[in-house]
């Protein structure tokens, strides 16, 4: 048999600098797939636009062949003729991209863009191609196709623009699509059907697939052939259940331990009862009113938070775990005084063992800026967290300015010793942030938050914008930090396996609701909550006899109504947290 | 049916905004002590001529100028009756020009349609100019095609615009027989419209445009420019050429619509600043527009003339802005579901 598409010696390069990609070959054979896999500066999504040649303008295709042998007969990628490239794109070869945000038009319909691919290579008329668009829409999860024609794509979810995004790649049959980090913008069950889709998609249709990823655990749900690539340059490659099985380059064993991975016979510890609680939710509740479109219907309340009590031992950590619009931003958020809850919830906080607890919400000026400086944030994106147009040494002052401390040496003083705690030199002080890299700007941001010397830090996703072996960099960070300074943290992520070595105690929400509490090793050993099970069920491991069980991903991470009877939850009848062992909680009916 | 009641409730909203603009306007022209024939008065009694301060003081009441501001500004408007019953500016009585001596309405009778006339083919102008150009620039940024529509662009906005208006008469004139100022040839003025007078009318009307518009169409340019290049990094244009579109096909249908927003948005605000802006031109040029009547009036305290100038200003302005946002509705629809549960 012919491979599809055989890359040769590729080598891209920007400009007259060094190339970026050098020497790269692969091959495909007819609907198989291969995973491209590295971090982020390794060269895979350079490679891959290079197939399509959708690369910056200054990039050069500096030697190599990219030879397809699709329907159309044998033709080399890399000096066809923009017209006829024209003609590959979207019809023999197409492509999805990362961010389903914004990879789609806002001004123009989801049919409509969609529609085109056939307009484009088909010639499709106007009723024809509609019909076809609505079958794809169908195929691939909509669940009013016709509605989802007219739609624009600021209506839809993340994972719906995905799907969209899938059927303008899928509409035009190509025999090879390319997907650039598909999943990776998406939430863990999300993320988890999308794949299935496109494996089910791949399977009906024998088409081939170039999947790239820094996932290893998607690398294992996906692939037949692997390609590892570091600084431009093929690491290792061969079948999948070979290098993920056995990896033989140092390179990859080194992804493969970084990979978080949810603990598969994990010892029950059973916690010791605290006392000493640094931070108390009760009962908080939090309602948005959506203004109506009309003053004449009636307004559209959203409730975030519903009854969340949660409590925080000193020098512990818990995480609270949900998809997006699960409510546990919006936790934290109240927990740090930022938001108000709804009369009758209460924040208390207590700043050091044995003072009394103080109610963050009912503080006078000087209580509240005491407050903040006790309890920090660090945040989601280091990338746009940090001020570009302020020095290191400005933005970690910054906090020290606000509340008058110390003069400006034992300030300069203090940030070169918190640049030190966050593995950093002094050195840095005077640069500017564009001169650091994700993870290094993450550590900028915990030192910052560092700063003022807190007991309590909220951490809001820290290390979802990084790359596998960064984050985990990240992870042993924060944890040897809270050791060292007695730190509280309450961590805010979606990432079940990067909670599972951090926290003490993991809250799952939906919906507003926490519906499942445990340590995390309870959590993980012995699941109750439809819910968490399809989190954990989601959760891509790289080991490719353990492949995502998506029946129980589809069940649990449906709409309430569809969950087991004893689970169920609506507006109005919502059942209470049981206790079911010591330390574990489930909201079911009993 | 949606656009028509935001265009009926855009309109209304317009209309409330003129008479806060009515009131405003009103207001500040009254700010200085005294009035046209307060002052007048004064003059002749220092002078000693009696006869006129009695006609004076006849127009002062004639006029209602005896009566407190705010019952004034009533009349003005016509909410209220004066000596002769409700005559105001809603009742298409624009008022007395006492520095002219004759009816406001027949002061500014053609100029206020010239002023239209040559304000529109300014925009007209603009837009035809930057559109094209701006995504030219953007498609071909950092090429001589970029570079020198900028060096255009950046000429066209720091000429001043009546050296701009002299070069221009004096080339246009000598190698391509334009016509010299006005707006019209003299022969025609006062004359009913006839093919003709629009002909040399429109002849007449090349130079001010090309003056006018030029800094507007240079700025718009490179405002296109910036935004075009903006929307051309966005992940949604590499999605269009992995469809396999043309590079003139993507363009077009994508990047530009989005860039098209702040185009449009910026209609309400070109109209004001040309009518201002125009002002000096208009001297210069000797053009029969409103700019330099309202020059004129505002120095001598005319208060009806300048009130109803101003007006007439406020109200191109308040048309301009909501031709825009209609427009914005129907062009984006993140703004016409605005509201809409997703």
């Amino acid at each position: 048999m012919t491979p599809l598409l055989t890359v040769e010696n590729l080598s891209v390069g920007f400009g007259r600098a060094d190339p970026v990609v050098r020497d790269v070959s692969f091959e495909i054979m007819p609907g198989q797939t291969l995973a491209l896999v590295g971090e982020s500066g390794s060269g895979k999504t350079v490679t891959c636009r290079a197939i399509l040649r959708i690369l910056p303008r200054v990039a050069r295709i500096h030697s190599g062949r990219i030879l397809l042998n699709g329907r159309d007969g044998p033709r080399d990628l890399a000096t066809l003729s923009q017209r006829d490239l024209r003609a590959v794109r979207g019809d023999t070869v197409s492509m999805i991209f990362q961010e389903p945000m914004r990879s789609l038009s806002p001004l123009h319909t989801l049919g409509n863009q969609v529609a085109e691919v056939l307009w484009l290579h088909r010639g499709a008329s106007g009723g024809d191609a509609k019909k076809q668009v609505l079958d794809t829409f169908a195929r691939v999860g909509f669940p009013d196709p016709e509605r989802a024609y007219g739609s624009y794509p600021f209506e839809m979810s993340g994972g719906m623009r995905q799907r969209a995004m899938i059927a303008m790649a899928m509409v035009g049959k190509p025999d090879l699509l390319i997907a650039d980090e598909p999943t990776t913008a998406l939430d863990v069950t999300t993320q988890a059907q999308v794949l299935g889709l496109i494996k089910e998609l791949q399977q009906e249709t024998g088409m081939a697939m170039i999947l790239v990823t820094h996932d290893l655990g998607v690398v294992a749900n996906m692939a037949e052939q692997v390609v590892v690539m570091h600084k431009g340059r093929v690491m290792e490659s061969g079948a999948a259940a070979a290098v993920l099985g056995d990896p033989a380059h140092p390179y990859t064993r080194q992804l493969f331990d970084a990979a978080p991975a949810i603990p598969a016979n994990p010892e029950f510890v059973p916690e010791p009862p605290h006392d000493d609680l640094i931070l108390e939710l009760k009962n908080v509740n939090k309602t948005y009113t959506m203004r109506a479109k009309s003053s004449w219907k009636a307004q559209v309340l959203i409730r975030a938070c519903r009854g969340v009590d949660l409590a925080l031992p000193r020098g512990t950590t818990l995480a609270i775990v949900g998809e997006s619009g699960s409510g546990k931003t919006t936790a934290a958020r109240i927990a740090l005084g930022a938001e108000r809850p709804d009369e009758g919830g209460e924040v208390l906080f207590k700043p050091e063992r044995g003072s009394a607890a103080i109610a963050v919400h009912d503080l006078n000026r000087t209580a509240r800026t005491a407050f903040q400086k006790q309890a920090q944030m660090v945040f989601q994106d280091p990338y746009s967290s940090l001020s570009p147009r302020m020095r290191i040494l400005d933005a970690l002052c910054e906090p020290l300015e606000i509340h008058g401390i110390g003069s400006s040496s034992e300030r300069r003083d203090r940030a070169a010793q918190m640049l030190a705690q966050v593995g950093l030199t002094s050195d840095m002080l005077m640069r500017y942030p564009h001169a650091f890299s994700g993870g290094q700007r993450q550590r900028l941001s915990i030192a910052r938050a560092l700063m003022l010397n807190p007991s309590l830090l909220v951490c809001d996703e820290p290390t979802s914008a990084l790359d596998v072996s960064v984050q985990e960099q990240i992870l042993c960070l924060l944890e040897d930090i809270r050791d060292r300074l007695g730190l509280s943290y309450l961590f805010i992520s979606h990432d079940l396996a990067v909670v599972a070595r951090i926290a003490d105690e993991v809250a799952v929400m939906r919906q507003g609701l926490v519906v499942e509490q445990a340590p995390p090793e309870t959590l993980f050993h012995n699941p109750r909550h439809p819910y968490t099970k399809a989190l954990i069920a989601a959760q891509p491991t790289p080991d490719i006899n353990r492949p995502i069980n998506l029946k129980l991903v589809a069940q649990g991470a449906g709409a309430p109504e569809s969950w087991p009877e004893a689970f169920r939850f609506s507006e109005t009848v919502v059942p209470s947290l049981m206790q079911v062992e010591p330390g574990h909680k489930v909201r079911c009916h009993v | 049916m949606q656009i028509l009641r935001y265009a009926v409730y855009r309109f209304g909203t317009m209309l409330l905004t003129l008479l806060v603009v009515s009131a405003l306007i009103f207001a500040i022209i009254n700010l200085p002590p005294g009035d046209y024939l307060s002052n007048q008065i004064a003059e002749l009694k220092s002078t000693g001529q009696s006869a006129g301060v009695a006609k004076a003081e006849f127009l002062r009441k004639e006029y209602a100028l005896d009566r407190p501001l705010w019952e004034q500004y009533l009349i003005w408007v016509g909410f209220a009756p004066g000596p002769h019953g409700f005559s105001g500016l809603i009742q298409g009585n624009f008022g007395w020009s006492f520095e002219f001596d004759r009816p406001v309405a027949e002061i500014v009778g053609d100029s206020l349609w010239l002023t239209v006339l040559v304000n529109l083919a300014a925009v007209l102008f603009v837009y035809m100019v930057a559109l094209p150009l701006g995504v030219l620039a953007a498609a071909r940024s950092r090429t001589w095609v970029d570079y020198s529509s900028a060096f255009v662009g950046y000429l066209g906005l720091a000429t001043p615009n009546f050296l701009l208006a002299l070069i221009l008469f004096y080339y246009g004139h000598r190698y391509m027989n334009l016509p010299i100022g006005g707006l019209m040839d003299p022969s025609f003025e006062g004359q009913p419209m006839s093919w003709d007078k629009v002909q040399s009318i429109l002849w007449h009307l090349i130079v001010p445009t090309f003056v006018i518009g030029t800094s507007g169409a240079a700025a718009m340019m490179q405002r296109l420019r910036a935004n075009m290049l903006d929307e051309l990094g966005k992940p949604y244009v590499e999605t269009a050429i992995a469809k396999g579109m043309s590079p003139r096909r993507m363009l077009t249908k994508y990047p530009l619509r989005v860039a098209f927003n702040p185009f449009v948005a910026d209609i309400g605000n070109l109209l004001p600043s040309m009518v201002s802006g125009s002002v000096l031109v208009s001297v210069v040029l000797g053009l029969q527009t409103i700019g330099p009547t309202l020059l004129t009036a505002l120095r001598a305290q005319d208060q009806f003339l300048a009130g109803f100038v101003l007006m007439f200003v406020a109200l191109l302005t308040l048309i301009g802005t909501m031709i825009s946002d209609v427009l914005l509705v129907l062009l984006d629809p993140r703004i016409r579901y605005e509201g809409r549960d997703a």
